[in-house]
This record gives C-alpha cells, sequence and structure tokens, in this order.
C-alpha cells in the first residue's frame, strides 16, 4: 500500500525523523491560509499523488509570497500530472502540501529496503541525491553504500555512522545524520513498510538534517496490524475494480486487454496471461482468485470482471489443490445467474473435485465453451473474442 | 529415492483443527502419508480425523517422535509457529500460510540460524513424493511416481507441469513448492542440490516468475555443478513493472527481475525454457531425448 509524501512526513514526526514544517491543504484557499500560518519567507508547493517525477512535471513550485502561493495552488490544483510513474493517462492532482523553503546545502539519497538476497532489511545511502537512484545504481554504482541490518540488533549507531561517513555528511552533523537514520529504521520495522525512501536527504544552512522528500510502501500482509496507515488509504489513487477486488480479498490488476481472466493462483494466473498474448490474444486483467475462496468470492471476481467494458471474453482456468473446482464452478453459476453473461466464456478445470465440478457447469445449462488443457484454453477464447 | 521426505516421513500438522487444515489432513491421509500428531493450542487430547492432538509442537514431538511439521496456521500466528518447530528440532517444516508480513520472516530466518530445520515455505503448496508421502495441498492424484524432480514458486502452476508430465508419462520423484514470498526457507539452489545428488532424480523441471534474483542465482549454480538436465520456465512475461502479481515476491523493480532477463540467463547457462506454460512437458521430454535419457526415465 502507498500513501502520500504528507501522510508519510506526519508519520515521521510522531518518529522524530526531521521534516521541515508543512501543511496538508485540499483547496487554494487553505494552501494560503498553510503558508500563512507557517509564517516562512519562501514556501513550496507541492502535489500530492502517489508517483515520482512530480517536480518535472511542473508539480512542485517555489513561491516567495501569499500571491504565489495562490498561483501555483491554483495552477496544480486539479491538474492532470503525467511522469514516469503514472503512465500516459497521469493522475490528477486533489491535494497539496505546504511547506516551508529551507536553505539546502546538499543533498544525499537514503533509503532502506528488504534484501531478498540476504533475507535482511538493507539501508542504503549515497551522496548523489536527487537523483533516480537506479540511475546512481547504473552509471556509479560505487557510490551507494550499504548497511545490512541484523533484526536482532537493530540498525546500529556503528552502521549509522560509518554510512554517515561513507556518503560524506560532514563531521559537525553526524549525530542529527545517525538520530535520523536509528529513527527511520524504527519507522521502517514498527510501521511494517516495504520502502523507505527519502530523496533527497537534505543538510541545511542553519545545521540540520531532514527529509525534504518522504516515499513510504507498506507490506500488505501487516496492514491487519497497522490500522492506523490504513486509515491512510487514498482510494482515489487506486483503480476502481482493484478497490472493489481488495473487499473481498481478491488480487485483481487491471491491464489493457480485452479477455477477461479468472484463475486460482499467482502463477498460474500469471501464465494464463502469458499464454493469451501467446495465442495473439490481449489479458484484460489478473485475477488470482486465492485457495481459499468462496462461491461467494468467485461470484464477486465474476462480476468485477464484467463490470470491465473493454472485455470482450472470459477465460477461467482452474487447477484445484486447496481451491476446489466445484466451488468455483458454483461461483461461476451463480455469478452468471446474477448479472447475466452475453459475451464467451471458456473453461478449463482440473484437479480437486474436477468431476464435480464439470458436472455443475454441464448441468447449469449456460453456454460454456469447456477446454481440455491450457493452450486449447487460450486458442478457443482468443478466436472467439476475434 | 526421493528429496525431503518419504514413505517413513512422520509428519505433524499445526493448526489442525483450522477448516483447511482438517480437509487436507484428510486428504494426506487418504494418500497414505504418515500422520501422527496435530498441534492446536488448549485443544490438546482431541483428535481430528483419528490424529491425537496436542497443545504444543514439543509435546506432540516427545509423545510421537513426528520429524517433519507442516503448517496451516493462520498468517498473524504463522511465523511463530514456524519457530515453535524449528525449536522442538524437527528436520523439515513446510509452511503452507500465506500473507505472513515479510519482517516476521526476517526475523525467522534469522532465528534459525545455526539450526538443522529445513523450512519449506511459506505461500507454498508443499512437498510431495509420489506413492509415498504427501505433505500439503497439492492435489494427489494428477502425480505419478518416477524420475523428474520438480521445483517451483508457484502452487498451481506446479500442477500444471506435474500433470503434463504424469499424461505424457513421466513421473516425478519429488515435487518442491518453495513458495512465493520474497523470504523464504528452502531456496532453488538447495533444492537443485538435492535432486543433484539423488540417484532416482534424472531431470529437474525448475519454474520461477518474475520478482528477485533466485532464477539468475540457480541458473548460475546449474552451469557449475549440476550433472543433469534442467527445464526452466518463468511466468510473467505479460506483467507490467511496479505490480505486485499476487505472490508478494513477484513484482518487477527498478527494471529488474523480469521475465525476459531471467529467461535470457537460464538459456546462457544450459537450461532449456518452455516458451509457453502448455509445453513444459513437451521441453521436457525433448531435453530427455537430446540426453538419452526417455526411455530410462520414462515411467511405465
Amino acid at each position: 500500500m502507498n500513501i502520500h509524501e504528507y501522510q508519510a512526513k506526519e508519520i515521521f514526526r510522531k518518529y522524530n525523523v526531521a521534516v521541515p514544517n508543512s501543511k496538508v491543504a485540499f483547496s487554494v484557499n487553505e494552501a494560503v491560509q498553510a503558508a500563512e500560518e507557517l509564517g516562512s519567507n519562501v514556501s513550496v508547493v507541492k502535489a500530492q499523488i502517489h508517483a515520482g517525477g512530480r517536480g518535472k512535471a511542473g508539480g512542485v513550485k517555489i513561491a516567495k509570497n501569499l500571491d504565489e502561493v495562490r498561483e501555483y495552488a491554483d495552477e496544480i490544483l486539479g491538474k492532470t500530472l503525467v511522469t514516469h510513474q503514472t503512465g500516459p493517462e497521469g493522475k490528477e492532482v486533489k491535494r497539496l502540501l505546504i511547506e516551508e523553503g529551507c536553505d539546502i546545502k546538499k543533498e544525499y539519497y537514503l533509503g532502506v529496503v528488504l534484501d531478498r538476497a540476504t533475507s535482511r532489511v538493507v539501508m542504503m545511502g549515497s551522496e548523489e541525491g536527487g537523483t533516480e537512484i537506479e540511475e546512481v545504481a547504473e552509471e556509479t554504482p560505487e557510490k551507494i553504500f550499504k548497511e545490512v541490518i541484523d533484526p536482532v540488533t537493530g540498525l546500529t549507531p556503528f552502521q549509522a555512522r560509518r554510512l554517515a561517513f561513507n556518503i560524506n555528511i560532514p563531521d559537525e552533523l553526524l549525530g542529527k545524520a545517525v538520530k535520523f537514520m536509528m529513527s527511520l529504521y524504527q519507522v521502517f520495522v514498527e510501521k511494517d513498510c516495504s520502502i523507505a525512501e527519502i530523496n533527497p536527504l537534505v543538510t541545511t544552512g542553519d545545521g540540520e538534517v531532514m527529509a525534504l522528500d518522504a516515499k513510504l510502501n507498506f507490506d500488505d500482509n501487516a496492514l491487519f496490524r497497522q490500522k492506523d496507515i490504513l486509515e491512510f488509504r487514498d482510494l482515489d489513487e487506486e483503480d476502481e475494480k482493484e478497490i472493489e477486488a481488495s473487499k473481498y480479498d481478491l488480487s485483481y490488476i487491471a491491464l489493457d486487454g480485452n479477455i477477461g481472466c479468472m484463475v486460482n493462483g499467482a502463477g498460474l494466473a500469471m501464465a494464463t496471461m502469458d499464454i493469451i498474448k501467446h495465442h495473439g490474444g490481449e489479458p484484460a486483467n489478473f485475477l488470482d482468485v486465492g485457495g481459499g475462496a468462496t462461491a461467494e468470492k468467485v461470484t464477486e471476481a465474476f462480476k468485477i470482471i464484467l463490470s470491465d467494458d473493454s472485455v470482450k471474453g472470459i477465460l477461467v482456468n482452474i487447477f484445484g489443490g486447496i481451491m476446489k473446482c466445484d466451488v468455483i464452478a458454483e461461483g461461476v453459476v451463480e455469478a452468471t445467474k446474477q448479472i447475466g453473461l452475453e459475451i464467451p466464456l471458456v473453461v478449463r478445470l482440473e484437479g480437486t473435485n474436477v468431476e464435480l465440478g464439470k458436472k455443475i457447469l454441464d448441468e447449469s445449462g449456460l453456454n460454456i465453451t469447456s477446454a481440455e488443457s491450457m493452450a486449447d484454453a487460450a486458442e478457443k477464447i482468443v478466436s472467439l473474442v476475434k | 529415492m526421493s528429496v525431503f521426505i518419504n514413505k517413513d516421513t512422520k509428519v505433524l500438522v499445526q493448526g489442525i483443527t483450522g477448516g483447511t487444515a482438517k480437509f487436507h489432513t484428510k486428504q494426506m491421509l487418504e494418500y497414505g502419508t504418515n500422520i501422527v500428531a496435530g498441534v492446536t493450542p488448549k485443544k490438546g487430547g482431541t483428535e481430528v480425523e483419528g490424529v491425537p492432538v496436542y497443545n504444543t509442537v514439543q509435546d506432540a514431538v516427545d509423545k510421537t517422535g513426528a520429524n517433519a511439521s507442516v503448517i496451516y496456521v493462520p498468517a498473524p500466528f504463522a511465523a511463530d509457529a514456524i519457530m515453535e518447530a524449528v525449536d522442538a528440532e524437527m528436520d523439515l517444516v513446510i509452511c503452507i500460510t500465506e500473507h505472513i508480513p515479510v519482517i516476521d520472516m526476517v526475523k525467522v530466518k534469522r532465528y534459525m540460524e545455526g539450526k538443522k530445520t529445513r523450512l519449506v515455505g511459506p505461500n507454498c503448496p508443499g512437498v510431495i513424493t509420489p506413492d509415498e508421502c504427501k505433505i500439503g495441498i497439492m492435489p494427489g492424484y494428477i502425480h505419478k511416481k518416477g524420475h523428474i524432480g520438480v521445483v517451483s514458486r508457484s502452487g498451481t502452476l506446479t500442477y500444471e507441469a506435474v500433470h503434463q508430465l504424469s499424461e505424457e508419462g513421466y513421473g516425478q520423484s519429488t515435487a518442491v513448492g518453495i513458495g512465493g514470498d520474497p523470504v523464504n526457507g528452502t531456496d532453488f539452489i538447495d533444492v537443485l542440490k538435492a535432486f543433484n545428488e539423488d540417484p532416482d532424480t534424472h531431470a529437474v523441471m525448475m519454474i520461477g516468475e518474475i520478482g528477485g534474483t533466485a532464477e539468475e542465482e540457480a541458473a548460475e549454480w546449474v552451469k557449475a555443478n549440476m550433472t543433469k538436465p534442467v527445464v526452466g520456465f518463468i511466468g510473467g512475461a505479460t506483467a507490467p513493472p511496479g505490480k505486485r502479481m499476487g505472490h508478494a515476491g513477484a513484482i518487477i523493480s527498478g527494471g529488474k527481475g523480469t521475465a525476459e532477463e531471467k529467461q535470457r540467463i537460464m538459456r546462457e547457462c544450459g537450461i532449456k525454457v518452455a516458451e509457453t506454460p502448455a509445453v513444459m512437458g513437451e521441453t521436457m521430454i525433448e531435453v530427455l531425448k537430446e540426453n538419452d535419457l526417455l526411455e530410462k526415465t520414462k515411467t511405465h
């Protein structure tokens, strides 16, 4: 799950991770009022969307007075920003962060991520702040320093010092940098983050070390114990069908094609998309109904697929293990009864209770094309939607 | 022969009183798995499908001599369940549970350092040695006893591969689902090593997916060490970057972990990669032919 920069900074304040003073605004008047209350000479008006690259897209402006705050807030609010992370359709700005300007001495990069190779949390730093870390990794990998963290001790002060020295934080700011890093690690583990990225981390003219930007992503699997994080969810930033799917614990991702897919298991769901493409079709979605699906869940999954107007045919590919084929069959029948079905449906069932599942579909009287194998299923649905 | 489990494996089911666990305990028993105990706190003294239930793993191990555990405990408590089994010095722990927070697994991996237990999973279908022992949630009837080792990050895609192999007449020595999480126990290389050393395994089917670099590392290991042919498949060639494709570990991030890159490195390391998931079995047969193993490997 993603949150906005201003929300990440709220969390940082609670954990004493230094950030500039700032306020969120949902309208132009609120933006001006926020700048007035902050009372700084210079204010930064920042678009709040769940994507990076806002600056380059014109979503971050520096205002020297309240009139300029009004002008920029008016300009950015409601604007659709297109960045390298939003896709070509872009994202509409509905929230602004008004932040006091600060006297930047130097920009750094600091990130905390899970390192899959070591099964440990790693803190990464670089003195090449402000640019994409992927670019730094590509061009000057020697400028990225890593500390692998033992979960028993957490990030230790010597590791934080070593990282600070490696990225050339000035000696007089060492203490503040170490405190920043230790607190950031605390946020990462206590809030179940999957990514904590500060780009840039800045040192300022008045001797501060603070997060000028903040990106936090969270481990969806841990949200059951992070109720306060769940409250930060912004549904405007998510696909409607993905929101609906998440209500039923379905794993759904919208894609650009016209063949709706309902599959059990993430691996098989991906492979089903791949084989549709291989046979010349385009998948409309990724949908894993999961292991513990009930007939009701399958019904909802079917409705979500059908709510996508671009879907011209549906492929159901089930290999029952923990999931029973008869449950899938019942769900499919129930869904089509409830909402009707006017487009081709190809079903391939195999695995636990397969005979029972096939029987339910056969006796339903629905117009279902059955398939014997994955290749057979893909060929059939591709030819039916053409 | 086989890897990790066989007819002598004595199995304990953690969380045995839950609905899913009950269903699969029955299925495993019907398959012939030697289930000797179950564990659910406060349910000690009861029975599930005729299997005695204990309050703690240690108690169950002491009373029954169980040496492998399978975990169906809900995600918030699953990491603790793994550690309880590790503490009781089980040889093998297979964790089926999905959606365990990754920070919990980081701690589990640290806890397991220096301990004897092998962990398979989490978020996996389990391990099966056909006709001997089935531990997990896979449908038993698609498997046949034979000489192909199968290792996979995905559950249902493993069934697909096994089904294709069995239909063609090529049984399996053991099929191991290592799970789709970014932090897991046994990895591809551990399983490949075991298959390499197992005289009854003639060739290996390795099924990966987008995200991370486990397949690339395994491919390098195969090139340097493997004496048996390996066939591969990677799911997610059409997956968009930055999206988590169901499995917590299946995500292309920062341009890394694409199917294309994995397939390229696997091919460079001498692994034949199936073009589509429908031809995993066929590709294995081609490779067996090339290596003059076809007759020797066919299951009669």
